[in-house]
């Protein structure tokens, strides 16, 4: 039971750090229509700028602080560089095909990526998480308190986000976009705007869950695949719902979770490294009963 | 005033959607605009509102002008802030938004004004109050209508460009929008009402143009219009000269139409 329990605090650790991942997808798909396939590049920008101004923000009043701010500091960096890109880069062409804009994505991932990575050097680069690896006794379970961080980061921005989509007129605006581009147009909601927003939004997500993943071993050069552990994560929830995104991401990382600590056990003739294809086979599995995902908005019809 | 002049637009760089219209919407005035499917009314709204941008359309000769200024690539937004408001054909309404919050989107570039505005669109839509928590798109065609001219009141604009919002619509309910048009402009707003409901149209407005084929090929006013021969038996369906009697389409003499108006 202890070893269940703990696998399932793990799971939901590195889950949350999918859920902030699958998040700014599915931001940008309901601002946009495209899946925007930038986000690695800037999980990997919001970690390797943790990784320069932790060490800046030397002054440490409470342990983590510098952390935490760094962190803060790196994902309005990381914002301002999406705002960026999408303005110069993708703005011009909106109106043309889906996957013409998809592809062009793809493009920017690799360009940031490059550049980004000759800033990581040789080996992993320490980030500057005080607690590293460290476990503490919560119930008698031994859980990581890098784990519990990243929950409790899901939890604050998840909050926030909600907040900001349900509370605020630039929130509603950007809900009333996602059903209707030219509607929302003539109402006075400027979509330039909207798109932006929803690409800044999703860049500094994406450097959060960069940092927050780097806690353990640093940041290194392979960082940016955990990107696309949240692509099953967002068919999982459904493409076009946050809180889909949210407990996809988090059953994506439990089942990981889940697998890699029990496969060997009790199914062992599936052979190594099972853990990983398993969250793309929870995926099809919800397919085949849900096609379009757990929490995707079923379609609103008068009759 | 909001002033076409010799508009031409063109969709693809192919499509030649309007050719040469003028056209004027005075302060307070309701101008109806009537004319066949394709005959360019919705173009001209586009043009109107900043949208052909949108649909790959482009206006070619001719300016758009709201009190002298150019609105010719102004963005629609800007648009909206400076009091043209349109409401599109099909009232696309936000289904899955609730009534309240499709009414607080329309005012998102008044937000100071959004607890009064809200109040003043609920008393000219009473059915709309009592609905407020519910999600639009569950709402019956009469009351979405209702909802996009409410949401589109929610920032007090000076024009009001409402597309055919009788279509589709029980000719009670055409009577109750109609009733809500006049309301409106007596408050203050003008209007341009594309119908192809002439009857309803003309029946309100003030002024009337006729839309064929990308050309004006009508411009008078309301009363003018009603008395018009060919409005008459086109558009109301009735025999000039024996009122009120309707007319077989047989004997209906069809190169008589294409010597008057034809391109």
């Amino acid at each position: 039971m202890t070893e269940f329990l703990e696998a399932l605090i793990r799971g939901l650790g590195i889950g949350s750090v999918y859920a902030l991942l699958a998040l700014g997808f599915v931001i940008i798909y309901k601002a946009t229509r495209v899946v925007s396939f930038a986000q690695p590049a800037f999980m990997l920008t919001g970690a390797v700028v943790t990784s320069y101004l932790t060490p800046a923000l030397g002054f440490v009043l409470v342990t983590g602080l510098s952390f935490f701010l760094s962190v803060a500091a790196a994902a309005i960096v990381t914002a301002l560089l999406a705002l960026v890109l999408e303005r110069v880069l993708v703005r011009p062409m909106v109106g043309r095909a889906v996957f013409v804009i998809a592809i062009i994505t793809l493009g920017i991932d690799i360009a940031v990526r490059t550049v980004v990575t000759g800033y990581i050097g040789i080996g992993a680069r320490p980030i500057g998480f005080p607690w590293g690896i460290e476990t503490i006794q919560v119930l008698g379970l031994s859980v990581q308190i890098r784990h519990l961080v990243m929950m409790g980061t899901v939890a604050l921005l998840g909050g926030l986000l909600y907040l900001f989509f349900q509370r605020t007129p630039f929130g509603l605006a950007m809900r009333a976009a996602a059903f209707d581009q030219e509607a929302a147009m003539t109402q006075g909601v400027s979509v330039g705007a909207v798109f932006g927003t929803s690409w800044a939004l999703a860049g500094g997500l994406a450097a959060v869950a960069g940092a927050l993943v780097s806690t353990g071993a640093g940041v290194d050069r392979q960082l940016w695949v955990i990107a696309l552990i949240a692509l099953p994560a967002i068919i999982l929830g459904g493409l076009d719902s946050l809180g889909g995104a949210v407990i996809g991401g988090l059953a994506v990382g439990v089942v990981e979770q889940l697998v890699g600590s029990y496969q060997r056990d009790y199914a062992p003739w599936l052979g190594d490294n099972v853990a990983t294809v398993a969250p793309y086979a929870l995926m099809l599995l919800v397919l085949l009963v849900r096609p379009y995902g757990l929490f995707g908005t079923p379609e609103v019809r008068r009759v | 005033m909001l002033a076409v002049r010799n508009l031409e637009v063109v969709y693809d760089d192919t499509v030649l959607a309007l050719r040469g219209v003028s056209l004027e919407i005075p302060d307070q005035r309701i101008v109806a605009l009537l004319g066949s499917n394709g005959a360019g009314k919705t173009s001209l709204l586009r043009a109107l509102t900043g949208l052909l941008d949108v649909h790959d359309g482009e206006v070619t000769k001719g300016s758009v002008t709201l009190d002298g200024d150019d609105l010719h690539k102004v963005k629609p937004e800007k648009i909206v802030k400076r009091g043209v408001r349109q409401v599109m054909e099909g009232r696309r309404v936000f289904v899955e938004l609730s009534v309240e919050e499709n009414l607080r989107v329309g005012g998102h570039t008044a937000r100071g004004r959004i607890a009064t505005n809200l109040e003043r669109v609920y008393g000219l839509f009473p059915v709309l109050a009592d609905r407020r928590n519910r999600t639009a798109g569950y709402l019956s065609g009469g009351e979405q209508q209702m909802l996009a001219m409410g949401r589109a009141m929610m920032s007090d604009p000076r024009y009001l460009l409402l597309d055919e919002p009788s279509l589709g619509l029980a000719p009670l309910m055409v009577e109750a929008i109609r009733d809500v048009i006049a309301e409106i402009n007596a408050a203050g707003t003008g209007v341009l009402l594309v119908e192809q409901n002439a009857a309803m149209a003309l029946s309100v407005a003030h002024h009337g143009y006729v839309l064929e084929t990308g050309r004006v090929v009508l411009d008078k006013p309301a009363e003018a219009l009603l008395r018009d021969d060919d409005v008459r038996e086109f558009y109301l369906g009735l025999h000039p000269g024996e009122d009120g009697e309707r007319k077989s389409f047989r004997d209906t003499k069809h190169y008589r139409r294409k010597k008057r108006w034809s391109a």
